[in-house]
Parts: structure tokens; sequence; C-alpha cells
């Protein structure tokens, strides 16, 4: 930033229509901290401001920071300043603060419809009625399934599900802390305890490995077959969410959505309400094939890495099961260090994989398990703290 | 000092970088260009093989400055990426200051922590001047190295300078120029993209891919890399899992001087394929139709 000094901030409409700009952009969904604001004043001088393609560039490496906005920032660049040439003109489409919310560019009307939206559309569980839950209810509510609950048996479910705590300890990573069992050893802390006694050595510093849980990726079914389920999921989920640092949520019926950001909410009910605008496609069709072949191809790359555990919850009920589907169930699974499928279907002991897109998908997961009350979801937890095998298919009774 | 000096402008950018080969989207030079004016690292995203490393390779022999890179991998750490002490050449100056009689333990821990017995890795080096100015700093595939080591990024991105605690802060007399490249295998923490120009690469378009071929694949005759570079964009037009990245295509150029080819066949393209697809069901996926339209495509206008 030192070498920045010598520039002067920009003064008088240059510098109001990058205010104005910058505060499009925060409307529009992208997050622009005042620090961008004065780089950006900064840049603005360094090129030709004739030059429209060069200043659409500084803007953009200055106010994107991650490619999906790079869309959203093109829209808003072409409204904001689409008289490029008339200064004048220019300086009248700037937002001014009582005019902000009012005159949106496009490109932020529809997520700021979905925004208000998803608070209206919000439902049942949240203002069900507070019911103290005794233990022997709590026993009941164990087995019971989701399908079948009450409102309030939901609220209750709820909160246990907040209260689930997912035990630590996982992978091992290549990086080193003290650890006085370790097996390295760690000759600076050796070195430099040895000199306060002159230079004889008498402790041994040694150095363990670094243990970290595994990241967790879970790709949430959310069409209308799973409708009863989805809530309770995300709740489910959220609470990983908070536990854990490296957890990716992905929503898919007929398209697939990240909500990860979204269920980073620390209150459950702000975080799901928060998804939900985000959905479009809430207890819809299912599409399952394309879903996956989104995600593998966008998303698989990048967050799957570090020996991430993939989450697979559907109930495999896919309409169009074809080849494709095996396919891309084949590559999720060669991707991913794990792969569990999570099935509701899987509480009908005599369950039999009959459907097409369940006969197509099983021979790809590594691990298959019921989770339709509360006892599963401890389970599957219990399943997800274990040090586990690379691959290879456990299947567990329902 | 410097042995060139900076690009005065986007076009003096666009020239220095194309003088060394590397042409240039104008969005890229602008960014780079911004990037040495303003001090600011260059955070460049894109998929494999659109020539991220490249410009900070071209960018240090463009403005005669040294490069260093650090190639970044998992369980990536300090003692390899900044300094390490070299406890051996300590071990034998204490031997030796016990073997003369010296026994003053403040001295001793003074001689011992100083700048001889620190092994230098690529950060520390970074910030040391050169006679050829400030160095080119290339933290490559930051994706890879785990995500403890990006929070150490930030000071030095930062302020230029990193502390080590027996021997005191190492701060840059000039701010070095870095470039940081990712492949996105997962995503950077924004408090490190927000120290940094961001720039997303792109593939190349027809026009400025065929000049890319033709003044890297010395020799090519003029109808077959026109094939080349339409066979690689109809390719990427289809939905292939890896889509090939200009590396991709200048080694395939290369391949097919390398087999005597004069334009592109059935035959010629099924044997070096495998310069171009990495993934064998993108492979498998190209066979019969999907080849016949492509290479229409390819070669119908020439």
């Amino acid at each position: 930033m030192a070498a920045s000094n010598h520039l002067d901030t920009p003064a008088g409409q240059t510098a109001d229509n990058i205010i104005g700009f910058a505060r499009a952009l925060r409307a529009a969904g992208i997050p622009v901290g005042p620090g961008a604001v004065i780089d950006a004043m900064t840049a603005i001088q360094l090129v030709d401001i004739g030059h429209r393609t060069d200043v659409f560039t500084t803007l953009e490496a200055i106010f994107v920071k991650r490619h999906e906005h790079a869309a959203i920032f093109a829209q808003a660049f072409d409204l904001f300043f689409r008289a490029a040439e008339d200064w004048k003109q220019m300086l009248d489409s700037v937002p001014l603060p009582d005019q902000a919310k009012k005159k949106p560019p496009p490109a932020a009307r529809r997520v700021q419809e979905a925004f208000s939206q998803g608070r209206v559309t919000e439902t049942a569980p949240a203002q069900a009625e507070e019911a103290r839950v005794s233990v022997s209810d709590q026993e009941i509510l164990q087995k019971k399934d989701f399908a079948q609950m009450t409102a309030a048996e939901v609220a209750a479910v709820t909160r246990a599900i907040a209260t689930m705590t997912l035990p630590q300890a996982e992978l091992r990573t290549r990086r080193y802390r003290p650890d006085a069992k370790g097996l390295r050893l760690d000759m600076r802390r050796t070195l430099r305890g040895s000199l306060r006694t002159g230079g004889d050595i008498v402790d041994i510093h040694k150095l363990g490995r670094i243990e970290k849980p595994a990241p967790i990726v879970a790709l949430l079914d959310i069409s209308g077959s799973m409708s009863e389920y989805t809530r309770l999921f995300l709740h489910f989920l959220h609470a990983i969410t908070d536990a854990r640092k490296r957890v990716s949520v992905f929503l898919f019926g007929t398209r697939l959505t990240n909500v990860t950001r979204s269920l980073r909410a620390r209150d459950p009910d702000e975080a799901l309400a928060r998804c939900s605008a985000l959905v479009e496609d809430w207890a819809g069709g299912t599409r399952i094939a394309t879903s996956l072949h989104v995600f593998n191809k966008l998303w698989g790359r990048r967050v799957l890495g570090q020996g991430a555990i993939a989450l697979l919850i559907s109930d495999g009920l896919e309409r169009e099961a074809d080849s494709r589907l095996a396919f891309e169930m084949d590559r999720l699974h060669r991707s991913c260090r794990r792969l569990i499928w999570l099935n509701p279907l899987l509480r009908y002991g005599g369950f039999e994989p009959k459907a097409q897109g369940i006969k197509m998908m099983l021979p790809h997961v590594d691990e298959f398990r019921p989770v339709h009350n509360l006892k599963s979801i401890e389970g599957l937890i219990e399943a997800l703290s274990m040090p586990q095998p690379h691959h290879g298919l456990i299947r567990s009774a329902a | 000092m410097t042995a060139s000096a900076l690009p005065k402008s986007v076009d003096a950018m666009l020239t220095l970088l194309s003088s060394r080969g590397y042409l240039a989207e104008r969005s890229l030079a602008t960014v780079t260009y911004l990037s040495l004016r303003m001090g600011r690292p260059l955070f460049l995203e894109g998929e494999a093989g659109v020539g991220k490393t490249e410009i900070a390779k071209v960018l240090a022999a463009g403005l005669g400055r040294k490069l260093i890179r650090l190639q970044c991998y998992e369980g990536l750490d300090v003692a390899s990426a900044v300094y390490e002490w070299n406890s051996a050449a300590q071990m034998i100056a204490i031997r030796l200051a016990e073997a003369a009689g010296d026994t003053d333990r403040e001295q001793l821990s003074g001689d011992i922590f100083a700048e001889r017995f620190l092994i230098k890795r690529p950060l520390l080096q970074a910030l040391e001047p050169d006679v050829a100015g400030a160095p080119v700093l290339l933290i490559d595939e930051l994706d890879r190295a785990d995500e403890a080591f990006e929070a150490y990024l930030l000071e030095i991105l930062s302020d230029f300078q990193i502390t080590i605690p027996e021997f005191g802060t190492v701060k840059a007399p000039q701010a070095p120029i870095v470039v940081i490249t990712s492949n996105r295998t997962r995503e950077i923490h924004d408090a490190l993209k927000r120290r940094c120009l961001y720039h997303w690469v792109d593939y190349p378009s027809a026009e400025r891919e065929l000049a890319i071929v033709k003044s890297r694949v010395p020799g090519i005759s003029a109808k077959l890399s026109e094939q080349v570079v339409r066979f690689v964009q109809a390719l990427r037009t289809q939905d292939f899992y890896k889509s090939p990245g200009v590396a991709e295509t200048l080694d395939w150029a290369n391949a097919l001087q390398e087999l005597d080819a004069r334009s592109l066949t059935p035959q010629v393209i099924g044997d070096s394929l495998g310069a171009l697809l990495k993934y064998q069901d993108d492979i498998a996926r190209l066979q019969g139709d999907t080849l016949q339209k492509v290479l229409k495509e390819a070669t119908s206008e020439s």
C-alpha cells in the first residue's frame, strides 16, 4: 500500500462515480469494502479514463474477487456506465444515498427479490410451539420417522440436532506441531533450549503431525419426493457447518445450488431462510444425473480435494435413469475419498434397490446408510468421526 | 538501478509482453500494469494451461529481474518456504566455542542466531535487495498449499516483511513483484484475495491462439496451424471434462510437426490425441461422430 501513497485520490465526478458504482455492486450482491473503493480510485488514475475496456478491467480486477461474480460485474458496469462518453449523464445515474434503495440496477433486482421472498415463504417448524421434551419423549423421538412427525416434534428434533457435536480428529495432514510423543526431531527448539545451558543438549523436542477433520461435501436432494426430510437435513448440515470449518453444501432438484455461504449464518433459522432464498426449485422434480454432471464439472475439483468425504442425500428416485447417471456417479466416487449415500427409503426393512436409478448408483458408493430418524443421524455422526478406509462398500442395516 | 524501467502505459506493457513471445489479451496486460504501478500482488486464476505461470517468467525476463519461484504443495511449511536455521552448522559453532573456552551465554546465542546460519528459502530471498531491482516472486498453484499457509502469506503480501523470532524483522527495501496463481482446486480465502488484484485468465480467442501457435511453434505451415486452432476451439465448445488449454494446443501442434502432418486427418488425430486430451472418458467421447463433426468444422473453410 505504501507504494500507492504518492498518488492523490481523485476528486469530483470520478470519485462520486466510483463510490456510486461500488454501492450498486454491493446492492447486486458483490461484497465491496471501503478498502477496495480507495484502491479503485488510485488505480483509475493510472489508466486512460477514455479507454472503456481498460477502465472495465481495472475496476474488475479490484472489485471482483471470485470468478462467479464476473458476470454480475459486467452487467452492472454496462448499466452504470452506459453513456461512457457523456460524463454528465453518468453522474445522473449515480444512485445517491436516498435513492440507492429505489434504483438498484436490474442485475441486483434478482438477488434482492430472492432475498425478500425467502423471508416470506419461511414456514412451519420455526414457529411451532415450544414443547418441552421429557426423557421418555426423547426416546420415542429417536426412532420415529421424520416423515411422520408433527410440527412440535419436528421442532424438538431440530433442537436435538442443533446440540449434536461432531467429535474431531481425523485425517493426518502433512504439517507438524510440537508434540512430546512425535516422531520428528524439532532441531530448532532443541537447539534454542540447549543454549540456555550453554550448549549441552538437555531436552529433545519433537514434532508430531497435525490431525484435522476431513472436509465434508454434502449434496442434498430437495425434490418433491424428499420434501418431508429436506428441512431436517438442512438443520443437520447447518449443525455440522457450525462445528467444522470445511463443509460445503449443495442442494439439487432440477438444478444445482451452492448454499455453503448461506449456511454459515449462526442462527439456524436465518441460515435456512437464506438457503431457501437462493434455491429456485424446491420440491420439484429430480434430475440427479444432470445435477451431478454440473457438480463434477464445476465444483468437484474445487471442493473435493484434501481427502473430502462426500455425502449424497437422496432417495435415488430418478426418472431418466440411464448410463449417464452411472457415469457421473462413478466420476464423483473417483474424485472423493469416500462417498456415503444417505437414503431415507432404507427405513423399510425389506427395501430392495429395484428402482432403475438406485441400481445404477449403488455400485459406486462406499457406504449406504438409512437416515430417517434421529437414531440414524447419530449413527451417521459416529461414522463420520471414525478413522476410515479409503474406499470399499459398507452397507448398514436399516 | 533497475535493469529496465517499468512500463509507462498499458500499451507499453503489451509491447513488453509480446516482445518476449507472450501474446496477452489487453485485459491481462492492464491488470499486470496496474499491479506493477500499485505495488499490489497479482492473483491469477483460470483453467490449467492458459499461461498463468508463464506471465511471471516473461515479466522477469522482460524487466531483467530475478525470478524466484515457490511451488506450493500440501504440507508446505515455514522451513521450506521461508527460512530454516542450519542446525548442523550451529552445533559445530557451539562445540568450537566450547573448545575455545568461551562460556558467555549471551554472546553465544547472538553468534548462533546470526544471518550466516540462516538458510533462506524463496519467500525470504524475495525480500532481499537485488542489484537488478526487486525480484519477481511467483507463488505457483497456491491452492495446493494448506489453508494455514495462506494466513502466513498475509503478513508478507501486505507489508513485505518477515518476522524471525530469534533474529528480528526482515523488511524488503523495495517490494517484490508478486504473481500468485491458482487452479481453483479449492477456494482461496477472501482475506488473501482482498490484498491482490484479481484476474481470471480465460482461453484465448481463435485469432490470438493462432498468433500464439505461429510464434511458439516455428516452421508450422499456415494451413496446419489454422486447422489446429479451429479444431481446439471447436473442442472447447464441446462438453468435455477437461477442455484443452493453450499449453495443450502448443504440445499438440508440436506433436503434429514431429509426425510430419500436412493437415488434420482422423488417422493423425487418433495418433496424437494424447497430447490434447488427458482423460480417458474425454478421449473415448471424441471417437466416431463427434470427431467427424469437429474435424469437419476445423477443415471446412481451408
